[in-house]
């Protein structure tokens, strides 16, 4: 053994989604979804049983992924693979580490597998990406040693306006704690319920410690260059691809709208002619039961 | 002396930091007018199928080439090398490469994520702590290319070519500014 080398350090954890970074993860449930997310230029996929508008529609409960598809989507594509575990559930994270995907999102749009307890992602050497609608959620997954943190948005529903409270929440926060004396972080700390320490970090370099992805409800090109407009470190597509009616040409103009944010006249040029976008649900007319976002805490 | 970053996809931030310590004022690039009055240009850490694509769609394959082949400097890192080689191994379909360097590159040849690994190597004669991050290997090295960096185990983790200089791994993220500070002598004195 090389004594100066050291695998899955919080530093490679997290530098993976340093990576990912202005790009976009999508969402496939199969090894031909994934082809065509890799071939419109995703940085990564996510791999789970059902997009979120199909759990959604179907209901019942929802669970990681069969590991024969895992495997599959991993043999196809060249980019990072990351799948889906339940909310505490430490064993289908054990399973999805022993097939040698990159990452693990402990995610709400599965069914929680523990209402009390989130997976103390210390234990693994795989990192986590984890969902949050605030800055003290954030931060409380954070601490369990999650290694990026994605707004949750509502997923499923192609109405992206839960991803932007929430994003615009996080943000928020960050401002608000920035501009707190020394002395009234011990409080913050306390109101955010989050570790003092990790608060004072947050304070001081005005920024989460990992990369802040948007999720949750982007279905089109302007949804996902408003996402990183709003401060976005990159964009999850989940049904908002698959769902919809060109999924090839959705996934390759929103890839194309995330890398020029910035720029109208290519986010136009992006939208031009994409067929149809998914249905769609409004947030608002979900019974609160029904609202994904609400799970994890 | 101004230096650009290749601002398509990727670990951007962390350059522009490092040469920010380093004093050096800092372009993103996003498109070919950025290049104007440029010293050299950083491709970050990424995803290269990504990039390669992202290069195409806006139109900076063909600027890039002109801009190093004008003998200004480049510096590639882990994506950034793949860019840069004329041989991609384990490539995407669709994937091209820039074909700048003459070194045959694997992608992810450590394997997943969980083979990903920070250590400390030698950097042509400094002690240095850099990441591997599902980092590629040069295999083959052409005979105008320089090894500057290995790995215990002989595998070729750094390289340059006159103007050019690559590397597997990333010392833009465990705070390392020695190898940005070497690229800014490579851009300083243009070949």
């Amino acid at each position: 053994m090389n004594p100066s080398k050291n695998e899955s350090t919080p530093l490679v954890k997290r530098g993976l989604a340093e990576m990912l970074k202005g790009g976009v993860i999508m969402d496939v449930v199969n090894a031909e979804q994934a082809k065509i997310a890799e071939d419109a230029g995703a940085v990564a996929v996510m791999a789970l049983e059902r997009v979120p508008a199909d759990i959604r529609a179907q209901g019942g409960v929802a669970r990681m992924s069969d590991p024969e598809l895992i495997e599959q989507i991993i043999a196809t594509v060249s980019i990072p693979v990351m799948a889906k575990a339940r909310i505490g559930h430490f064993v289908e994270a054990q399973v999805l580490e022993s097939l040698k995907v990159d990452y693990i999102d402990e995610s709400e749009v599965l069914s929680p597998a523990d209402y009390v307890n989130h997976i103390d992602k210390w234990k693994f050497d795989i990192p986590f990406v984890c969902g949050a609608t605030n800055l003290g959620e954030a931060l409380r997954r954070i601490t369990e040693g999650a290694a990026m943190i994605r707004s949750k948005g509502e997923a499923g529903t192609g109405d992206v306006s839960e991803a932007t409270k929430h994003i615009r929440t996080i943000l928020g926060e960050i401002n608000v704690l920035a501009s707190k004396t020394e002395d009234e972080l011990y409080v913050a700390a306390k109101e955010l319920q989050a570790p003092y320490d990790l608060v004072r970090e947050v304070a001081r370099t005005k920024k989460l410690p990992v990369v802040l992805f948007v999720a949750g409800g982007v279905a089109t090109p302007a949804d996902a260059a408003m996402m990183m407009q709003l401060g976005a470190d990159g964009v999850f597509v989940g049904s908002g691809v698959f769902k919809s009616g060109e999924p090839a040409k959705r996934a390759a103009a929103i890839v194309k709208a995330v890398a020029a944010f910035n720029d109208p006249a290519v986010i136009a040029e992006a939208s031009r002619g994409l067929g149809e976008a998914m249905v769609g649900i409004n947030v608002r007319d979900l019974p609160a039961p029904h609202r994904l976002s609400e799970r994890g805490w | 002396m101004r230096i650009g970053v290749l601002a398509l996809q990727g670990d951007v931030r962390e350059h522009i930091g490092t040469l920010a310590k380093l004093a050096c004022e800092t372009v993103e690039v996003r498109k070919s007018a950025d290049l104007k009055n440029l010293s050299g240009l950083i491709l970050p850490g990424g995803e290269s199928t990504t990039i390669s694509k992202l290069m195409d769609i806006f139109s900076l394959r063909e600027p890039v080439l002109n801009f190093v082949q004008s003998g200004k400097a480049i510096f590639g890192t882990c994506a950034g090398m793949i860019t840069l080689a004329n041989e991609v191994l384990d490539s995407a379909s669709g994937q091209q490469s820039l074909g700048l360097m003459d070194i045959s590159v694997r992608r992810n040849a450590f394997g997943s994520q969980l083979d990903s690994f920070e250590e400390v190597i030698d950097f042509d004669g400094t002690t240095l702590n850099v990441a591997f991050i599902r980092a590629p290997i040069v295999e083959r090295v052409g005979e105008a290319v320089q090894v500057l960096s290995k790995l215990s185990d002989g595998r070729v983790v750094a390289v340059r070519q006159q103007n050019m200089l690559a590397t597997s791994f990333h010392p833009e993220i465990t705070g390392e500014t020695f190898v940005h500070e070497y690229f800014l002598k490579m851009a300083s004195s243009p070949q």
